[in-house]
């Protein structure tokens, strides 16, 4: 990769009313998920009910921002034309220490990718937004 | 859930031949031309066909599609719907079919899928989860999905790259004997497939279905009405379906699919075995696709696909059991949500014995898989010719 991301022309994050405040959380370099008030359970991505029992009972809580890399790959051909200059990059499946998984933009850090690989929050602007992207723990 | 027999039979199929590109033709035309072949394959006048079975027509008619359809083919169902089970949505429609016969809603019920290939296609106006938070971080589009599948599949187990090739260098076998395929004297072996670009890591281009024009055309009716099709009988012995997820980050597993209890209804309802099946028709849009059906199948432990595969002897007609001898649509080219169904029509095919060139011998019983989205809407059906 030799283009700075910041500078991509990519389709952003199409927020919803409910969503919202999950991305503007990552504007401010913070990782938020739901957690259900009546089972516990931890949720991503953001609903208006909880998806393991269907209780009104969400709340926004700040992620750890650990995460452990479940699989990952190297986009040479990417989906979308704005990705171009950007490839060959990583995308991979975060498992939140909390529970859920979320795909996320991955930087390698100089790192070799693996399935297992721990995994650290890294809030990285991508065109005009900052998302929420992680990088590979250095050894 | 019960099970008890199911009577509806496959009595007419129709397909065309995939192209690369099309010019401003519509989806309406592909579908009238294929759904007449397969009323003419069946010995039925448009009159008599009663049912109407259709896939989503993205950009084209985004509302109201049975009823556009049916205006267009002069057709007056009494029972129609859009079955949007993407790769599934063909063998999805079959069940379907056979249900509302079941139930007297209609006798004959047509089961169509098809697109063009029109320069300029629109990008995608979707608006949900999948484009909310997988799309901005880079990842758009199933090629990155069936990647991160196949990953994981490898590091868990620590298959070869050769492994999951040598499922599209048996599809590239299989098309040499179908003059309809878009790869027919285009052969590619494990080689050649290791050689060919890296898309999203692992997978090569040539791991990867080409997009086709084309259309499938099945019906579906009551064995009395079947009597004018002048071909051996194929029945619905079993089915089975599950969804459970739509993006692939939602995955309960991701090297298991929904196929494993959809196969294992199919094969209960039929009283069957996995190894008494004489053809596996396996929906292949990714070699780690058929990798992850052979062993969610129960044909061998998990891990263990591509010495199966070997032991099985390949993919052929002549192998043991041989898998997708259209050559799947690896080889066969994927036209769209149709690509489904040439799973279908192929074991319609080798089922009436009329597989000409690459007939198995003796086949009675086959395994159709459907498959989409993110490995993640199945239908499996278990069809038998008639004794």
């Amino acid at each position: 990769m030799t283009v700075n991301l910041a500078d991509l022309e990519v389709p952003g994050p199409t927020a919803t009313a409910l969503t919202q405040a999950f991305w503007a959380a990552a504007e401010e370099g913070k990782l938020l998920i739901q957690r259900c008030g009546a089972c516990g359970e931890a949720v991503f991505y953001p609903r208006a009910i909880c998806p393991h029992c269907w209780a009104d009972a969400l709340a926004w809580q700040e992620a750890s921002g650990q995460g452990r890399l479940k699989s990952f790959s190297e986009i040479w051909k990417p989906g979308h034309p704005g990705w171009i200059p950007a490839t060959p990059y990583l995308v991979g499946l975060v498992e939140l220490a909390e529970g859920p998984t979320m795909l996320s933009h991955v930087l390698s850090g100089g790192q070799e990718a693996a399935v297992g690989a721990p995994l650290l929050f890294a809030p990285t602007r991508i065109g005009r937004r900052v998302l929420p992207c992680f990088e590979i723990k250095q050894d | 859930m019960t099970d008890r027999p199911w009577r509806a039979v496959i009595s007419g199929i129709g397909e065309l031949k995939p192209e690369r590109k099309t010019d401003g033709i519509n989806t309406m035309d592909l579908l009238l031309r294929v759904s007449a072949e397969a009323a003419r394959d069946a010995g039925l006048a448009p009159g008599e066909i009663d049912g109407l079975l259709v896939g989503p027509q993205v950009g084209e008619t985004p509302q109201h599609v049975p009823a556009t359809v049916a205006e267009y083919f002069g057709m007056r169902p009494t029972m129609s719907n859009v079955v949007d089970l993407g790769g599934a949505s063909g063998p999805g429609m079959i069940w379907r079919a056979a249900a509302a016969i079941e139930m007297g809603m209609c006798e004959a019920v047509l089961c169509v899928l098809g697109n063009h290939r029109n320069p300029v296609p629109p990008r995608a106006p979707n608006r949900n989860p999948a484009r909310e938070f997988d799309t901005p971080f880079g990842a758009s589009g199933a090629n990155t999905s069936y990647a991160l599948l196949m990953q994981a599949h490898m590091a868990r187990y620590g298959c070869a790259p050769e492994d999951y090739a040598a499922i599209a260098a048996g599809a590239r076998a299989n098309a040499q004997l179908n003059p309809m395929a878009i790869f027919h004297g285009k052969p590619a072996d494990i080689g050649d497939i290791l050689a060919s670009p890296m898309v999203t890591s692992p997978l090569h281009l040539l791991e990867i279905v080409m997009p086709v024009a084309g259309g499938e055309a099945v019906i579906v009716t009551t064995p009395e009405k079947a009597r004018k099709s002048p071909h051996r009988l194929v029945h619905l012995r079993g089915a089975g379906e599950k969804i459970t997820h739509r993006a692939v980050s939602q995955a309960p597993s991701l090297t298991s699919g929904p196929l494993k209890p959809s196969i294992a209804r199919a094969l209960h309802q039929a009283g069957a075995r996995i190894e008494d099946m004489d053809f596996l028709s396996l929906y292949d849009c990714y070699t780690i696709m058929v990798a992850a059906t052979i062993e969610d199948a129960g044909l061998c432990t998990p891990g263990r696909f591509g010495q199966w595969l070997r032991e099985n002897g390949g993919m052929g007609p002549e192998a043991r059991q041989p898998i997708n001898t259209h050559g799947g649509q690896l080889g066969f080219g994927q036209p769209d949500l149709a690509g489904g169904m040439t799973h279908v029509v192929e074991a319609v095919r080798q089922l009436r014995g009329a597989a000409e060139g690459r007939q198995i011998a003796d086949c009675q019983t086959a395994l159709v898989t459907g498959n989409g989205a993110t490995m993640s809407e199945a239908v499996a059906l278990v069809l038998g010719g008639s004794e």
